[in-house]
């Protein structure tokens, strides 16, 4: 009897061409690049290399592009440099025969976000992306990693990639979440367990009864933040709620391969007895709305928390830190979270920019005023139109909220949106470093609906309380 | 891709964990062309650097005998975080060909070994010990070598370090991948066509 298998074996090994000593050349049935894709092309194009299987690449102006009066055009955006990154991967898509969701396209979108709307995500597959968050598609029961432009190149060039296998780590979240507790929450207190690096050398497999309640979207949120675990990959097993959202996607198996797709679907999920190499556990109903405090997202406490001190620090190294930690936010010791002034709210990022999300953060804004500038930038176009079909917009236009075109905007702060130096910004993205949002910029990760209340309060503050104020 | 085979050269500490690539490359130098002139500017930029362009003299690679090292000492997860390669271009821009630490984030690790930069993993404490040479010396030098998988530290002890065997022999001989799997032609037509005729639904994507 063959012996159990975790999920994470059963694509590794359907995905594996060859091996050598350690290492084994994967299939990859999917690839993703946006515009800072622009060193894997230039080495093509000096090396005079084709793309092996354009087909199963997929392009996205999501990182340059800019958020407001998208509808002007790519030649309309004013700094040349910022503009030539998006005319670089349009000219270079067009050149290697790539399907590219260009700015303008109705259903352009960051690619972690368009990629499982358009059905390009799907289990089962490897999948591999020019961006650290590309874990957010193991939500859909699949592999999928990040990898930087050496390795895009080697899988452009040859639809494989050589890799070492990683170990297996299983992360179970038992129990419903309480109210006022989001997806963004869970995967904060889970890095706060583990650590930054808690999973390197690892890929994540999600499990327990808080995941699979989760919708699709709760499920990529969670996923989307492996990364900042360290663990390369997050997945989450396959189920009736994965197929429901996949079905009938542009990209998705139809009629016929849809049967067969549905019936090797369900046979990924873990053996029962599969072992995995790490297994660790979260009791999900005791997870509170978290919030970061310092320059990495291990920094993480529930808002009910205060600002630990260096001494909290397990060695040396961890107190330093910690110290550095706080003088770079600006932060005294003990001080209470929810006392915490905030000068601007983002509420977007392949994170937290879904439908779900804005819905969230919208019932939070209606019950008061922004008294900072805080902007909702949508994951997609697609998002954005159904959002402005609901009436999203408006809910956050009069409740003072700036309602923007989509792209990655302030999460990476590559196109032209950035903090000012010293600016301190409640968002729903996913990195906290030090000037990841804009140079001396202050961060303070959270979930949309704890965004949305910092926006209406001025402070960080536990929306639990709010919510139940109204 | 430069081979690695063996390196004696001053070493730099940094004594944080968890050094993300945002801060060797901050993002608004990702789009910099490779080879640009500015490109030995990049690494650590907003940490070397006041806004005028002037150096931070208290910043490590800013001291004088630091300037020149080719290695870096670091403590745990160093590199976490975004994909960028900018990230080991940086490094490798600046003179830096082999980090220690004890842990590093798994795609900058790769980054590195695709780059001809060497990422030596050590237990932590050997790296809080080293980095103590090397604050207490200023400029002491480090030795490493590829071939038999050992760092000499300034006071003479040496500590072997575990490296899979194919990156090394890629590091060793600065061999690219896609020479290698270009071998593999014959197995990749036939998984191909088993791929497509077993699971057809995921090797084409529906016509969108």
């Amino acid at each position: 009897m063959a012996s159990a298998q975790t999920m994470f074996d059963k694509i590794w090994q359907r995905h594996a061409i060859a091996a050598e000593q350690d290492e084994t050349l994967l299939y990859v049935a999917r690839c993703l690049i946006h515009e800072g894709s622009s060193h894997t092309f230039d080495r093509m194009g000096k090396e005079g290399r084709k793309t092996a299987e354009p087909d199963k690449v997929f392009a996205f102006s999501d990182h340059y592009v800019p958020t407001t009066n998208q509808r002007n055009g790519i030649g309309a955006i004013g700094d040349p440099k910022i503009r030539n990154m998006v005319e670089m991967l349009t000219a270079n898509c067009r050149k290697y025969g790539i399907r590219h969701f260009n700015m303008g396209d109705p259903d352009q979108g960051i690619l972690h976000v368009a990629g499982p709307e358009q059905g390009v995500s799907i289990p089962g597959i490897v999948l591999v992306g020019a961006d650290s968050h590309t874990a957010t598609h193991g939500a859909f029961g699949n592999l999928s990693f990040g990898a930087g432009a050496s390795e895009i190149y080697h899988i452009m060039v040859t639809q494989t990639l050589w890799q070492r296998k990683p170990k297996a780590m299983r992360i179970r979240v038992d129990h419903r979440l309480p109210f006022g507790v989001a997806a963004k929450d869970v995967i904060l207190a889970i890095i706060a367990k583990i650590g930054h690096g808690g999973a390197s050398g690892h890929i994540i497999e999600y499990a327990g009864e808080a995941l699979t309640s989760m919708t699709m979207e709760q499920r990529m949120t969670v996923c989307n933040m492996s990364i900042e675990a360290g663990g390369r990959a997050g997945m989450v097993a396959p189920d009736d709620e994965t197929f429901a959202y996949v079905h009938g996607r542009a990209y998705a198996p139809k009629g016929a391969d849809w049967d067969s797709a549905l019936a090797h679907w369900k046979t990924l999920p873990s053996d029962d007895g599969a072992v995995f190499d790490a297994e660790v556990t979260l009791d999900g109903a005791e997870v509170a709305p978290m919030v970061t405090w310092g320059i990495n997202p291990e920094h993480a406490l529930p808002i009910t928390g205060r600002v630990p001190s260096p001494d909290a620090g397990r060695d040396a190294a961890t107190k330093t830190e910690i110290a550095d930690a706080l003088e770079y936010m600006d932060l005294k010791p003990g001080a209470a979270l929810d006392d915490i002034a905030i000068d601007r709210v983002f509420i977007g990022s392949c994170t937290n920019s879904r439908i779900e999300d804005l819905r969230a953060a919208a019932e939070v804004a209606k019950l008061g005023k922004a008294k900072i500038p805080a902007w909702i930038v949508p994951g997609s176009a697609t998002i954005k139109r159904n959002a402005e079909a609901e009436g999203l917009d408006r809910v956050f236009t009069a409740a003072g909220f700036e309602w923007r075109d989509p792209g990655c905007s302030l999460c990476t702060a590559i196109n032209g949106d950035m903090l000012r130096p010293g600016e301190r910004c409640a968002s729903t993205s996913n990195r906290n470093f030090k000037g990841r949002q804009g140079l001396g910029g202050r961060t303070h990760l959270v979930s949309p609906a704890m965004a949305a209340a910092a926006a209406i309060t001025g402070k960080l503050t536990d929306v639990r309380k709010l919510a139940k104020g109204a | 891709m430069q081979p690695f085979t063996t390196l004696t050269a001053a070493a730099a500490p940094f004594d944080q964990p968890n050094i993300d690539t945002n801060q060797l490359c901050p993002t608004r130098f990702n789009k910099v062309p490779l080879g640009a002139p500015e490109y030995p500017k990049i690494l650590f930029h907003d940490q070397r650097f006041n806004p005028d362009g002037s150096e931070k003299r208290e910043f490590v690679l800013n001291k004088t005998p630091y300037r020149e090292a080719q290695i870096i000492v670091a403590d745990r997860n160093w590199g976490g975080g975004s994909s960028r390669e900018s990230a080991v271009y940086a490094l490798m821009a600046f003179g830096i060909r082999a980090v220690v630490a004890s842990s590093f984030g798994d795609i900058h690790r790769n980054n590195c070994l695709k780059n001809g930069v060497l990422p030596v993993i050590l237990p932590n404490e050997i790296c809080v010990a080293l980095r103590q040479q090397i604050h207490e010396r200023q400029g002491a030098q480090i030795s490493i070598d590829l071939e038999k998988q050992t760092v000499t530290a300034p006071d003479g002890d040496v500590h072997r370090f575990d490296i899979p065997a194919v990156p090394k022999k890629c590091l060793l001989q600065g061999l690219d991948d896609v020479g290698r799997t270009q071998q593999f032609q014959p197995e990749i037509e036939a998984f191909r066509a088993r791929y497509r005729k077993e699971l057809p639904f995921q090797a084409m994507p529906a016509a969108g």
